[in-house]
């Protein structure tokens, strides 16, 4: 057992090329989806947030219960969109990084947007008042608003980058596992640790522990220089 | 107290623990056959369907009563090192060269497997191996070595996956695989995948149950899987092996054994 421990450590500090290739993997394909969802999201949020209309509290509550959506749901769905026969199959995304990025993409949309809501919402509304008494058109109020909220902004991004990175069974699904090309590190923790490969499992969770204390760590900084200010 | 407890496992029902292989698994079959056997011995039979691989190690860990598998390599050497009792050969089937019906690398035309395998890795076209232990990983790695080629490169595409998770890959890349036939059979529907290569000698598949040594193990539980055994060599299990997917495949997926 302790033999397992010290080879894993071993195959971590040796940078096999393995194990490096699937951590990098795994981080590429997540940050890019926590990206590009927040490119949609983040200015989604701060629509909905900075206005009054009516439907938002229904609006609100979708959000919210997509929070809690399985991951492998999502999964299934995106499979049947993707496979060859499926609506969007002619793209031939299946079992490539980039379905893996749409699925994640997805995941972690409703996650960014309700915590950029709630951070904007706790702006204070002193500001908020005073900007618009100082002149400030309706840009320059969204400017500062984004100004104001993007630490907060950047958390709920960490946050959400820390959700997918984590998943598994929907990336699966419609990754495919394929080594060198959608093998990530949870899709290989959970597979090659079938086949005694406990080292390889134990080395990329020793490393996905280390990249999400190395966010959270980053994370509390930030929330420390939101309160601060 | 301990004797309380082990009073009450009597009373409970009995449980064997099955570590089998996937093709088992996937084309149906076992559920028929432990459908039967359960009733039967009022028992409940718990399946870890896995590859021959790791069905084979948690037989070693002491983790099953009795395994299901096709790699006869590993399973002499089960039974040498002691975990298993003996190798009761149950049935077979065969393995097949699965492909896009537009066959790009023009395999067909071949008969031999060693040779289809040549023509796949020169012509690198994409080949989907399991790459997981499994006996049909071992079977294809079988292959490669007997031709000495060392496969890998952006063609050759390792899922770590199970046979149907695999095969569906194979279908969506326009890629080669070695399957099992049963597999296959049970799952062509939803594949784009046609049978180009079979009845090559070296794609026989012999499928073997053995049971754990309670030597090894004490606990194992081997009176119920002894009767697993005789169920499936010489009870009614026989005929359900013998006359599955005849009904809903249109032929049969698996041949008996002649008895020795």
């Amino acid at each position: 057992m302790t033999q397992i421990f010290q080879n894993a450590i071993q195959l971590v500090f040796s940078f096999d090329k393995e194990v490096i290739e699937i951590a990098l993997l795994s981080i590429r394909v997540s940050l890019t989806a926590a990206f590009v969802s927040s490119l949609v999201a983040i200015p989604v949020a701060m629509v909905i947030a900075m206005n009054d209309f009516p439907g938002k509290s229904a609006i609100l509550l979708f959000i919210n219960s997509f929070l809690s959506i399985p991951a492998v749901a999502i999964g299934l769905i995106l499979y049947l969109m993707f496979t060859r026969q499926g609506l969007f199959g002619f793209l031939r995304l299946l079992y490539t990084p980039g379905a893996m990025i749409v699925a994640q993409a997805i995941l972690v949309f409703p996650i960014i947007t309700s915590l950029t809501i709630a951070a904007i919402d706790g702006i204070r509304k002193s500001l908020i008042d005073t900007a618009v008494t100082l002149g400030a058109n309706s840009w320059q109020l969204t400017w500062t608003i984004f100004k104001e909220a993007r630490y907060p902004m950047m958390a709920s991004f960490i946050m959400g980058f820390s959700r997918i990175i984590g998943e598994t069974g929907m990336t699966m699904m419609v990754g495919g596992n394929i080594k060198g090309s959608t093998r990530v590190m949870t899709t290989a923790i959970a597979l090659q640790t079938m086949r005694g490969e406990f080292e390889l499992g134990i080395a990329l969770a020793i490393i996905l522990l280390v990249v999400s204390l190395i966010l959270n760590l980053f994370l509390q900084f930030l929330q420390g220089v939101g309160v601060r200010r | 107290m301990w004797q309380k407890i082990s009073q009450m496992k009597n009373l409970v029902m009995a449980v064997l623990m099955l570590a089998t292989t996937t093709s088992v698994q996937d084309s149906g079959l076992l559920d028929v056959l432990l459908l039967k056997f359960e009733k039967k011995y009022n028992c409940n039979v718990r399946v870890v369907a896995v590859g021959s691989g790791a069905a084979i190690r948690i037989a070693r860990e002491g983790n099953a009563d009795i395994i299901f598998v096709h790699d006869r390599k590993s399973e002499e050497k089960l039974i040498k090192d002691g975990f298993g009792i003996k190798r009761y050969e149950v049935m077979h089937n065969d393995f097949v060269i699965a492909g896009p019906e537009n066959d790009p690398a023009g395999i067909c035309r071949v008969k031999n497997a060693e040779k289809v395998f040549a023509r796949i890795s020169s012509t690198n076209s994409l080949f989907v191996s399991r790459g997981d232990d499994s006996g049909t990983h071992e079977k294809e790695k079988e292959i490669w070595s007997a031709i000495k080629v060392k496969p890998g490169g952006k063609w050759y595409l390792e899922s770590g996956q199970g046979m149907i998770e695999s095969l569906r890959i194979a279908s969506e890349k326009n890629a080669y695989i070695l399957t099992d036939r049963a597999t296959y059979i049970a799952h062509r529907k939803e594949l784009n995948l046609e049978i180009l290569i079979s009845g090559d000698k070296i794609l026989y598949n012999p499928y073997s149950l053995i049971p754990i040594s309670p030597k090894k193990y004490p606990d194992v539980n081997c009176d119920l899987a002894m009767k697993f055994v005789d169920y499936i060599t010489k009870g009614e299990g026989r005929n359900i092996i013998q006359e599955y997917g005849i009904k809903k495949h249109g032929q049969q997926l698996f041949f008996l054994e002649r008895k020795k």
